[in-house]
């Protein structure tokens, strides 16, 4: 029975951050449009984008092979399977000892991988300044993200997430300067691998500073709904994973009732929501960088949680 | 188990003798691949069925008079075999076929079998003479098949290096073994391990050790050799040179330093910290750059290298530190990682080898679309490439997952140095992975991905059966290693707990197979359950898309912001796509410059835009040498036509300034 229990628990978390995704997208573009003075599209816009993509043809590249074909199914699951294992509402679930962090960004990794690839594929020149620039800044953020991750773990002892969620929530932490630096770090890296603004900007097509958009060109129909499902996923990934480590206040306990669930997720749902507002705010405020710009934007995101690790190898109390 | 081992050697010179015998017969390549495939075989199945076992010895009365042969097999030993036997029966299969278009197997049919032969002989020493003899004949026989195709430009320069630095491997390593055989002369392993040397020849020893099995190995600033002799010598024997000797190499590292030594002190962790970080990293930038897809992986060995040297430098910190237990996460870390660059990296460089048979060239800016032209070929590589960039569910991801764990095992350890290299260290480590990455996303997008840029790349064909079937195992154990990297951990408990004194968890008796190297509160990592979600997930997703959405699919020419080009020349190329990455990192690194040359308005000549690059270590050391042994040895010319009584002169004038030596010693 409590596996049974555990098992739905499990499943309803990875029902959530489908279902929460595409809302998550639509409240920062509302936010956004408020901000400019605009009324904006409707929070449920992204839904039915989604639907409106799934129900048409998939027009395809003469030459385009089976890899093209694979990728969007690839990336989707990818994302969506890294980002269950981030606790959302509860720590400790079924399957969360399955992947710790270092985990979800080798599959964050091996989704940005397969993207890279296929938009070589078809062999445009669109595809191939996305693919050079994505790797450039995947270079930078990625080993920024792992430092992040050992100065959580160093502080946490653990780099499974849930393990880290619970210190941080019972443990004695305190305020410390490492930590400070892997919060402003881990918020460079989601915009980079995001690709927000300053970094990339996800509202316009065809601008030649463009990253992401320039390698999910040739997409279309349901393939192009998998790919914006995957982005979407992704925000609500990096969002849940800072509301986790560093505001994991609300998160319910392994075995807790249903009640604690509830509360659970209210407060996910407010994190979220606040999360939303403030990516929107800061979009606003800041104007996008020029591409060779990016590499000391992100570089010193490498260079602080670097020095965050380093504080912690020198004394356990920073 | 050692008289099996024993007697593969001997088949192995067998077969080169028949090599030998039968040159252009066309049987030679079956009977020599094919005895070398199975002998392979043998040779893995031996070290498999001896690695738990006790250590095995035999003494031969052969070799120099009261010293002898001796050889041991024991745990350390038994996994090198195994690694060696997988490689070799790979790479022997893969050779049937791709050999099948030689057009002088004579030049490799004696000397692959004799290579083979060496390199077990050196797992298999067990003192000094023997080692060093099967240390250079591994040398020298890889030399010879380096020379193999001795008639394109560049292969007799490449070769050259390569004897040099083998010359220099040779001799420190003769070094390492004198100092640690000392005055009594003990040169039989078990006497050095008895003897104890002081601080001081500790560190003699470990300095020798380190630059003898580095140069070999490939780390910097001893890896010229790799990117030159690499792409000079036949594919298999590339996957050879690069998958199994620089592992033999390793081995050799870690005989000397942890086995013979006994460990060494934390400064000489730093060390091996230090350099294997900056292996890793200068070498991937390099391959960042190549356009020759052999010579770019080679600069990836470097890097991997590079790695497995962080594992050894963390298990050194933590052995010297009193912590087996973490030396032993570290030193698994190490040999595992070790065992899968051996398998993607042979992987890898059958795929260039077979690239290179269908298109006639090694350049990815000549080559594109391969992926529909050699769709099994391409598909094996597309794993190894996904192995190789460290990312799940593969088994580089589990290796490097290991050494993440290594570097945050112990933080509080009370060396100064330490504290900040292993961070650093972890740094450079995490900064290496992603560029790999990067370098196999540029690799395989512009080499296989695209349109092709060539005829030739557009009538490539498929390669023949036995290169594919060797592609498709080595592309398997990729994959099944990375889906159960617990059974390889296992594996590896009898050769952590014979150098480190203890071992890492039991891991294949966990439920699920999760792999836990410390403890479950700590950190964990499932493979085959996350593989299986990815592929639940993406399944059932592109299912229920298609049920309740479109299933419909339409062909048509490419978007491209609907101005397509027809051109294959207008598609991104290696050097574009290196561009941003050569930009962020090439300027500190290899000094890289764009100089672009615009005419003034008016002015007819064409504008060039030349692009400068900088190997600081070739331009800094290397060709300084080099110019000062020729500047020696013009100034030393002279003494080569003297008369024969000026000659018996200098001979009597050095024998008193011995003498006198002699008589100020005493």
């Amino acid at each position: 029975m409590a596996v049974i229990v555990s098992l739905l628990v499990q499943f309803a978390q990875m029902l959530l951050v489908l279902a929460l995704a595409p809302l998550l997208t639509g409240v920062v573009r509302k936010v956004k449009a408020r901000f400019q003075r605009r009324i904006g599209a409707s929070v449920f816009q992204p839904y039915r984008d989604l639907r409106r993509l799934m129900g048409k043809d998939v027009v395809l590249a003469d030459n385009a092979s089976w890899l093209f074909r694979v990728a969007p199914y690839t990336i989707f699951a990818c994302t969506w399977v890294a980002a269950a294992l981030v606790p959302t509402f509860a720590t400790g679930l079924m399957f969360s000892w399955s992947g710790d962090l270092i985990v979800i960004a080798g599959l964050l990794g091996t989704a940005r991988f397969v993207q890279a690839l296929a938009a070589l594929d078809i062999g445009t020149s669109f595809g191939g300044i996305g693919a050079s620039r994505e790797v450039m800044i995947a270079s930078l953020a990625e080993p920024a993200m792992i430092l992040i991750v050992l100065s959580v773990a160093l502080i946490a002892g653990s780099t499974q997430l849930s393990v880290v969620a619970d210190h941080m929530l019972n443990g004695q932490v305190g305020l410390r300067v490492s930590l400070a630096l892997a919060l402003v770090a881990l918020t460079i890296v989601a915009l980079a691998e995001n690709a927000r603004i300053p970094v990339d900007n996800p509202a316009t097509h065809l601008e030649l500073t463009m990253v992401h958009e320039a390698m999910v060109l040739e997409y279309s129909g349901r393939h192009l709904a998998m790919i914006e499902l995957g982005v979407a996923l992704k925000l609500l990934l990096y969002i849940s994973m800072i509301a986790c480590i560093f505001a994991p206040i609300g998160l319910a306990g392994a075995n807790a009732g249903i009640g604690a669930f509830l509360i659970g997720g209210a407060a996910y749902v407010a994190k979220l929501a606040v999360g939303a507002v403030a990516l929107g705010t800061f979009e606003t405020s800041i104007a996008k960088m020029r591409v060779f710009r990016l590499p000391n934007f992100v570089g010193a995101a490498l260079m602080l949680s670097l020095l965050g690790v380093l504080l912690l190898f020198v004394s356990r109390g920073m | 188990m050692i008289e099996i081992a024993l007697s593969c050697i001997g088949l192995f010179c067998l077969l080169a003798v028949a090599g030998a015998g039968l040159g252009r017969a066309s049987a030679g390549r079956f009977i020599v691949y094919g005895g070398c495939l199975l002998i392979g075989a043998i040779l893995f199945g031996t070290g498999l069925l001896a690695i738990a076992e006790p250590a095995q010895r035999i003494a031969l009365p052969l070799g120099v008079p009261w010293v002898g042969v001796h050889l041991r097999l024991d745990a350390l030993s038994s996994f090198f075999l195994l690694l060696l036997g997988l490689g070799s029966a790979g790479a022997s299969l893969f050779a049937i076929g791709y050999c099948a278009h030689d057009e002088e197997p004579q030049r490799v049919l004696p000397f692959y079998p004799l290579f083979l032969a060496g390199m077990t002989l050196v797992l298999l020493a067990d003192d000094a003479f023997s080692f060093l003899f099967a240390w250079e004949l591994m040398s020298l026989s890889s030399w010879a098949l380096v020379m193999a195709q001795h008639r394109e430009s560049g292969n007799a320069q490449a070769a050259f290096v390569y004897l040099l630095m083998a010359v220099f491997s040779g001799l420190t390593m003769l070094l390492a073994f004198g100092v640690l055989a000392g005055p009594t002369g003990g040169y039989a392993f078990d006497a050095m391990r008895a003897a104890h040397p002081s601080a001081g020849l500790t560190a003699l020893i470990f300095a020798l050790a380190l630059a003898g099995a580095g140069s070999k190995a490939g780390l910097v600033p001893l890896h010229v050799w790799l990117p030159l002799a690499h792409p000079a010598a036949p594919s298999h024997v590339s996957a050879l040179m690069s998958g199994v000797m620089t592992k033999i190499a390793v081995y050799g590292f870690i005989r000397v330093v942890f086995d013979l030594l006994g460990g060494a002190p934390w400064w000489a962790a730093t060390i091996v910290l230090a350099v294997g970080g900056i292996t890793a990293i200068m070498g991937v930038l390099h391959a960042l750059m190549e356009r020759d897809l052999k010579r770019l992986l080679a600069y990836s060995t470097v890097e991997n290298i590079g790695i497995v040297f962080v594992g050894l430098g963390l298990a050194l910190a933590f052995k010297a530190n009193n912590f087996p237990a973490g030396a032993a996460l570290a030193l698994t870390a190490a040999l595992f990682h070790a065992l899968n660059h051996t398998l993607f990296k042979s992987l890898l460089f059958f795929g260039a080898g077979a690239v290179l048979h269908a298109t006639g060239t090694r350049d990815i800016e000549k080559l594109g679309g391969l992926l529909q032209r050699m769709p099994l070929t391409s598909a094996a590589v597309l794993v190894g490439c996904f192995a190789i960039s460290a990312l799940p569910p593969m088994n580089g991801f589990a290796s490097e997952w290991l050494t993440f764990q290594a570097i945050l095992l112990r933080p509080e350890l009370p060396q100064w140095g330490l504290k900040l290299s292993i961070p650093a260290d972890g740094a450079l480590l995490a900064l290496a992975a992603a560029l790999a990455a990067a370098c196999f996303v540029r690799a395989f997008g512009i080499g296989f991905l695209g349109r092709p840029r060539t005829a030739a790349a557009g009538n490539a064909h498929e390669a023949d059966r036995w290169s594919v079937a060797a592609m498709a195992g080595f592309a398997g154990l990729c994959l099944l290693t990375g889906l159960f990297p617990g059974v390889t951990i296992d594996l590896l408990a009898p050769v952590a707990h014979a150098l480190v004194g203890a071992a890492m968890p039991w891991q294949t008796g966990d439920a699920w197979l999760t792999t836990i190297p410390v403890a479950a509160s700590r950190s964990s990592y499932n493979a085959l359950l996350l593989f299986v979600f990815v592929l639940g997930s993406g399944g059932i997703a592109a299912a229920l898309v298609k049920r309740f959405g479109s299933s419909g699919l339409r062909r048509s020419p490419a978007w491209d912001c609907g101005f397509p080009d027809p051109s294959p020349m207008t598609q991104y190329t290696g050097a574009s796509m290196g561009q941003p990455i050569k930009r962020v990192y090439g300027a500190l690194a290899f000094h890289a410059r764009d100089v672009v040359d615009m005419p003034a308005p008016g002015d007819t000549r064409a504008a060039t835009h030349t692009v400068t690059r900088t190997d600081y270590i070739w331009d800094g050391v290397y060709v300084p040498l080099g110019q000062a042994v020729t500047w020696v040895s013009t100034y030393l010319n002279v003494l080569q036509f003297l008369t024969i009584r000026r000659y018996l002169g200098f001979v009597f004038i050095l024998l008193i300034l011995l003498l006198m030596a002699l008589a100020l010693w005493q």
